[in-house]
């Protein structure tokens, strides 16, 4: 089994709580230990890096130095928190004066970085450390027929971190079809939700999540799948006001990729925090179902 | 680290400190500490930034990302610091993995925030920098965030039917237990105080 230091995040406390439960139980079948963190801080969301660099970072590396501690490699489920403590590790390895610095900060908390544990998001565990085939062979219930729009966001893939292909990735794609679901393509994949926008320019971020909201609709999507809380508020709780605004009547379920991967895996909804939508999910999964009964008659 | 660039060389005898001994490109430039990317100096002002950016396409910036640097280059301190550009950024970094000359345009976004949140510097109207404090704020008291505060920070500036709607929300999310009810706290605050103390010297009073 593969165990990774877990670490939530804030908004996986409360706000994104379905996405922590689902998380934990579809890592459970797949054969990964998710041990949280003990006494993990905020990595900082964006507003430390408005403040003062430096101490973003140390935060970031209070957070890396407990995972070394117990030697293992970190994974976040959001990607601001991956994007934050991934940078952090990197620019304190490469910088021996910056890693010092912080290092005579965190000995107030018996703590030192040294850089050894790498950082994942969570979708890189199930796509590439458990690895597709063997995320098949979990499949028990299969979504045929659930048209299925994967929305990547920004941080999972920018900044670029080594040479990956930021501009045409499929590895979201290729986990729907996993799942026995059918991945639509539709242009705004990629392209910023608005992020905290929805807070400091809400009228600029009602129109982004409008954008893709539309695109995912024309394409057809019954549902979008996330990989981040942040997008899945803004794209879920935001839709009833981008309707007031403009006037458009979008009504599509926002879900996490694990919650789909748990679906497909025969997990009951409940487990996976399903319920606590605003647009409800599960419509979405029985019409699919309804329409292209699974072979195994579920 | 870096260290500060040489002094002007034959400055005048002042009573005053000199207001400012380095030009504002070149402390825009020292700002970028962290950022692996080019120096915008490179910029060729193509344009792919402020295409690519969809802020900016959305027609919500006052300046788009291009125009700002070719500000900071022309030495246009005052119109940059009044723009809305950087705190309207989402930091999707689209621009920076876009750009031809490999400037990281996001980062100077944010190095931009940081000059204007500590020069006091900033357009008064935007909510970005006041939700930036309490955010911080609140980090710094309890290691966690909470977002009940950070409500605080920004629902009064905004109109009435929006104070309406986001309340209509909090209170679905409130029933669905999507809210929490009390703030959380890391165990060992102590400690982490301590450690922030160490970069920021924090007034004891908070
Ligand atoms: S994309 Fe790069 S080179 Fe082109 S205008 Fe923007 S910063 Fe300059
Ligand atoms: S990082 Fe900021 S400036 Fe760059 S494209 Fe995204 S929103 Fe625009």
């Amino acid at each position: 089994m593969k165990t990774y230091a877990y670490f939530p995040g804030c908004s996986l406390e409360k706000m994104a709580r379905s996405y922590h439960t689902s998380a934990l139980e579809t890592c459970r079948v797949l054969g990964v230990e998710l041990r949280e963190l003990e006494d993990w801080n905020c990595c900082g969301a964006t507003a430390y890096f408005h403040v003062d660099e430096l101490l973003a970072y140390t935060l970031c590396a209070r957070n890396l130095a407990m995972a070394e501690q117990q030697k293992l490699p970190v994974v976040a489920p959001c990607s601001g928190c991956y994007k934050n403590l991934y940078f952090t590790r990197d620019h304190l390895n490469h910088d021996a004066d910056l890693a010092e610095h912080i290092n005579e900060a965190l000995a107030e908390d018996n703590l030192k970085f040294r850089g050894d544990s790498p950082v994942h998001h969570l979708i890189e565990v199930f796509v590439k450390d458990v690895g597709l085939p063997a995320l098949k062979a979990k499949v028990t219930h299969p979504l045929k027929g659930l048209r299925v729009a994967p929305y990547y966001g920004c941080q999972i893939l920018r900044p670029r971190k080594d040479k990956e292909d930021v501009e045409q990735p499929r590895f979201f794609e290729d986990l729907v079809a996993a799942c026995g679901a059918e991945p639509v393509h539709y242009p705004l994949r990629l392209t910023c939700c608005g992020g905290a926008l929805i807070i400091t320019n809400r009228e600029a971020a009602l129109s982004l999540v409008r954008n893709l909201l539309q695109s995912a609709v024309q394409a057809k999507a019954a549902v979008i799948v996330t990989a981040c809380p942040l997008c899945q508020v803004n794209l879920e709780c935001y839709q009833k006001q981008v309707n007031k605004e403009f006037g458009t009547e979008f009504h599509v379920p926002v879900m996490y990729f694990t919650q789909l991967v748990g679906l497909a895996m025969g997990i009951p909804p409940k487990r996976l925090g399903i319920g606590s939508e605003l647009v409800a999910v599960m419509p979405a999964i029985k019409e699919a179902r309804e329409t292209e009964p699974s072979p195994a008659g579920t | 680290m870096n260290t500060a660039s040489p002094e002007p060389a034959a400055a005048p005898p002042i009573a005053a400190p000199p207001d400012n001994p380095l030009s504002f490109v070149e402390e825009i430039r020292h700002l970028l500490y962290a950022s692996k990317g080019n120096p915008i100096n490179t910029c060729i002002q193509c344009g792919t930034c402020s295409a690519t950016c969809p802020v900016a396409s959305g027609g919500f910036m006052d300046n788009s990302p291009r125009r700002i640097i070719a500000l900071i280059r022309a030495g246009f301190k005052d119109q940059v610091l009044k723009a809305n550009t950087f705190w309207y950024c989402a930091s999707c970094y689209q621009c920076t993995v876009r750009c031809p000359r490999n400037i990281d345009i996001a980062e100077l976004m944010y190095g931009l925030k940081r000059y204007t949140v500590w020069k006091a510097a900033g357009n008064k109207d935007l909510i970005g920098p006041t939700f930036t404090e309490t955010f911080v704020k609140m980090i710094l008291r309890t290691g966690r965030s909470y977002e009940p505060v950070l409500a605080t920070s920004y629902l009064f500036t905004y109109g009435l039917p929006e104070m309406i709607q986001e309340a209509q929300t909090a209170t679905v999310l409130m029933l669905k237990g999507r809210l929490p009810l009390l703030p959380a706290r890391i165990k060992r605050l102590e400690n982490f105080k301590r450690v922030i103390k160490h970069i920021i010297p924090l007034g004891d009073k908070e």
